[in-house]
């Protein structure tokens, strides 16, 4: 094993360590298995795997490949605003508003769309744009307004959702439904899977690259984990956590087109309402710890993925859709329940 | 003195405890016997505080039992083994911090009739405590639990022992954060519980303290019990060879070498590069220090002196209320540390777990924490030379880990505090500021990171080390400066400090001010 590689001073070291350490066992295959795939991502693929084993085995259409395409689809915006609010999480913030930035940049970006003689190409930017401020907005009351991140953004969740409907009048606006790129990023499809999972897939994997690869990643754990420490080790916490939060508001923008782009007009509130929870129902069960510094973007997307299935499983089945988030409740709460047994936290006073 | 005969308070028998794959501790059988003093002594990881807490009801032993008065007994809660008279003062004391002293002293216990309790009674109950136990000043009853430095937490820890029907009391390296006047206090507070016939458990890896207090002194290696020696008839060198399992004399006769020593250019070696003029925060005022390259400043003083204060003033960490930090010859505009880490000062603070350590990542995460700009191009980080880097300082300064991802909560109290090191050590800046940076450490990880400290001085590095102990200081310094309330009450030079030169710098004339603090 070792006869491949070049004789690092490294892997001395690393004998040497091992040998002070005679007690450690190796650990078995299993083991090293779940180390690698993670315990939270073995965990959800069961899930996962019980749940569409159920639902196939009662309606088989639910394998045909139209509907794994709905269910793709149903599920690309709210997990959007899943992996992003899951980078906030980890950072140790909270952004609850996703949803109201998402409408906001929805109207704006059919308005801007029909304002500009149907160019949609302004209508994306200037919603993007709008989420990117929204986010400085918020970033700027946590920082300098010293004000804690859920009450900062409770009062921004009101406050954007207000201007969405005072500049729409509280009407759907524009219609885009006609304009080929709105079409595209609705309907359309590369290599047989639709643009909307793309652009889910293409925003998860920048985050995730960024998390797990790059030194921003690092300090993001390191600032939700500890920011006492962080600062200490001379991260400069202001100025990521405006970037966070901008980032935030920016791909709630980018959900904002896709909103647009699915009814075909802008949306002030319909169509991203209550989206701030699904997100951060999805983060929690996919195990971002809300108290920070622990989390990951492909959990998360897992997570999006079973309550994706579990809902189109459900209604395929025919199951009252009062039932439907009773189910989702309950699955958090089972989800969470096992991570905190199996985290060893000490169970004393009021859970993290 | 005991004799075997006196029956034991505590037995621990046969204890076994192992972690995922780590094997923490292996059949250890141990007596406490009442009216002693046992000391427990072990290499960093050894498995002490994991005894402790077994000990405590923290958590349940793999395999084994606790005998209490000859009857078996199960502890499955901290509370069980204190309603039982068994209680553990930890490395890490847990305080409440939106309370004040008096409350956390008698947290669970506060005199509650009619679900009100009488503040006024409750402070002047405890304040009749801290005078009993020779610790007035030291304290304020009314002070915030989440205001108290390490020892004034400690010291809540030990005024909850004495303050209720303790049969067995544990410290868990209890004078890591102490200063040596709050030391000797806890020293006589130990005798006197002893001769009433508590039994006492002393875990320390200080050496002089343990010849000083202990009735017996037992050594663990690597979760097994190596052995029990009655203190008058062993030595630090039997000790020492039971603790590593080899002989290390050699490991005591390295002494610092002191930047005078050196062949470095002495126009370097004179070259400042840290220079405080007129620091003033909140806590010191009007602060004038120099440090040279390759010199090493020892920062003396009591707890409350206002040391961590003045270096958290000179990292940015507190504002400025007025005069300058100079490095190089350049003054630092201040706003927050990651200026200071710009301009080249690191600075490893005291509390590892506020602090500096980032408890539920790995290892690797935390010690690369402060070169990451540095390991990374274009922004991703090479995790080969990551690796390479923590691989290194891993085994340089011996931190005992199965891997470099272990996640650093489960690493022992010494382990970890070699991690929050190796992170600064790793990053070379052109000046260190350690706060007590052997905190906890064992005596062969001490005598490495001493070896470190000079290896930087040498390389042209400025430090500044804070210390309170003194053997440290006097050992690694070149010069010493010594604190009082928050101002420079002195300044030795290496050749004429001695520990009563220091103390009576750290004490003189102010005394009686510098105990109100
Ligand atoms: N929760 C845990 N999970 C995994 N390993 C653990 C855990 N707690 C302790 N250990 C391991 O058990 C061993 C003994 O740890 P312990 O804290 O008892 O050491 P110690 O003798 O108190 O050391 P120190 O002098 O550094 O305080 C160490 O190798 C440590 O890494
Ligand atoms: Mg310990």
């Amino acid at each position: 094993m070792t006869g491949t590689r070049a004789p690092l001073p490294a892997q001395t070291s690393t004998a040497a360590a091992d040998a002070t350490t005679p007690s450690a066992r190796r650990p078995s295959p299993l083991h090293r298995v779940l180390e690698a795939v993670g315990v939270t991502n073995v965990s959800l693929l069961i899930a996962l795997a019980l749940v569409i084993l159920v639902i196939g085995s009662q309606n088989a259409d639910f394998f045909r490949g139209s509907n794994l395409i709905v269910i793709g689809t149903a599920v690309a915006i709210s997990g959007l605003l899943a992996v992003v609010q899951t980078v906030v999480i980890i950072a140790g913030g909270l952004d609850i508003s996703v949803g109201s930035v998402a409408g906001l940049a929805s109207v704006a970006s059919a308005m801007i769309f029909t304002a500009t003689g149907s160019t949609a190409v302004l209508g994306l930017a200037g919603a993007v744009l709008i989420g990117l401020l929204c986010g400085l907005v918020n970033g700027a009351i946590i920082v300098y307004g010293r004000v804690n991140p859920v009450i900062a953004t409770l009062a921004t969740l009101a406050a954007f959702k207000g201007i969405a409907q005072l500049i729409s009048n509280g009407r759907a606006q524009g219609y885009t439904g006609s304009d080929p790129i709105f079409i595209f990023l609705a309907r359309g499809s590369i290599l047989g899977i639709p643009t909307l999972i793309w652009v889910l897939l293409l925003v998860a994997g920048l985050l995730h690259v960024m998390l797990k690869y790059t030194d921003i990643g690092r300090k993001i754990y390191a600032l939700g984990g500890n920011d006492a420490a962080a600062r200490l080790a001379g991260i400069n916490i202001n100025r990521y956590i405006l970037a966070i939060f901008a980032l935030a508001g920016m791909v709630a923008g980018i959900a904002g087109v896709l909103i647009t782009a699915r009814t075909g007009s802008g949306q002030p509130i319909s169509g991203s309402e209550g989206l701030e929870l699904e997100a951060i129902t999805a983060a929690a069960l996919g195990g971002t710890a809300l108290k920070g510094g622990k989390g990951s973007i492909i959990s998360t997307l897992l997570a999006v993925l079973l309550l994706g299935v579990l809902i189109n499983g459900m209604t395929l089945l025919g199951v009252n859709p009062f039932w439907q988030n009773v189910a989702k409740g309950t699955l958090l709460v089972v989800a969470v329940v096992i991570q905190q047994l199996r985290s060893g936290e000490r169970r004393v006073g009021i859970p993290q | 003195m005991t004799t075997t005969s006196t029956p034991p308070t505590l037995v621990a028998e046969g204890i076994g405890k192992s972690f995922a794959g780590v094997h923490a501790l292996t059949d250890v059988t141990l007596e406490i016997r009442p009216g002693e003093v046992l000391a427990l002594m072990g290499e960093n990881g050894a498995g002490k505080s994991t005894l402790l807490k077994i000990l405590s009801g923290d958590q349940p032993p793999d395999t084994g039992t606790l005998r209490m008065h000859g009857e078996p007994v199960t502890f499955s809660s901290p509370a069980d083994a204190m309603a039982a008279g068994v209680r553990v003062i930890y490395q890490e004391p847990e305080i409440v911090p939106h309370v004040s002293v008096a409350e956390n002293v008698y947290i669970g216990r506060l005199p509650a009739t009619a679900r009100r309790f009488n503040r006024r009674a409750l402070r002047e109950r405890v304040r009749a405590d801290l005078e009993r136990t020779g610790f007035t000043g030291a304290i304020d009853p009314d002070t915030l639990g989440s205001r108290l430095s390490a020892a004034q937490r400690q010291l809540i820890e030990i005024l909850r022992a004495l303050t209720s029907d303790t049969a067995v009391l544990a410290f868990d390296e209890p004078t890591s954060s102490l200063s040596d006047a709050e030391t000797e206090s806890l020293f006589r507070l130990i005798r006197e519980l002893r001769e009433s016939g508590v039994a006492i458990v002393y875990v320390s890896h200080r050496m002089k303290e343990i010849f000083e207090l202990a009735d017996r002194i037992a050594v663990l290696r690597d979760g097994r019990l190596i052995g029990v020696r009655p203190a008058a008839e062993t030595d630090e060198e039997e000790l020492v060879r039971m603790m590593v399992g080899r002989d290390l004399s050699s490991m005591f006769q390295r002494r610092h070498t002191g930047a005078a020593d050196q062949p470095v250019a002495s126009t370097e070696s004179r070259r400042p590069v840290l220079e405080l003029r007129g620091v003033t925060s909140d806590d010191v005022s009007d602060v004038d220090l120099v440090v040279h390259a390759g010199e090493v400043v020892g920062l003396a003083g009591l707890v409350g002196a206002g040391r961590s204060e003045l270096a958290r003033a000179v990292v940015g960490d507190v504002p400025l209320r007025g005069g300058q930090v100079v490095v190089n010859g350049r003054p630092l505009r201040l706003r927050t540390p990651g200026d200071a880490v710009a301009a080249g000062i690191g600075f490893a603070p005291e509390e590892r777990k506020a602090d500096a350590l980032l408890m539920h990542r790995t290892v690797r995460d935390n010690l690369s924490l402060a070169v990451l700009d540095r390991l990374s191009r274009l922004r991703f980080v090479r995790t080969r030379a990551e690796r390479e880097l923590v691989d290194r300082y891993v085994e340089q300064l011996r931190v005992r880990t199965p891997s470099p991802e272990q996640q650093i909560r489960k690493l022992s109290g010494g382990n970890q505090q070699k991690v929050v090191l190796a992170r600064w050590l790793a990053r070379r800046p052109d000046v260190l500021i350690l706060d007590e940076p052997t905190r906890g450490v064992d005596v062969g990880a001490k005598a490495e990171i001493y070896a470190i400290i000079d290896e930087l001085a040498a390389s042209g590095v400025a430090l500044l080390v804070i210390s309170s102990e003194l053997p440290e200081v006097l050992g690694l310094s070149d010069r010493i400066v010594v604190m009082q309330n928050g101002r420079i009450a002195g300044e030795l030079d290496r050749d004429e400090a001695t520990e009563e030169r220091i103390l009576a710098l750290a004490i003189a004339d102010h005394a009686a001010e510098g105990a109100s603090r």
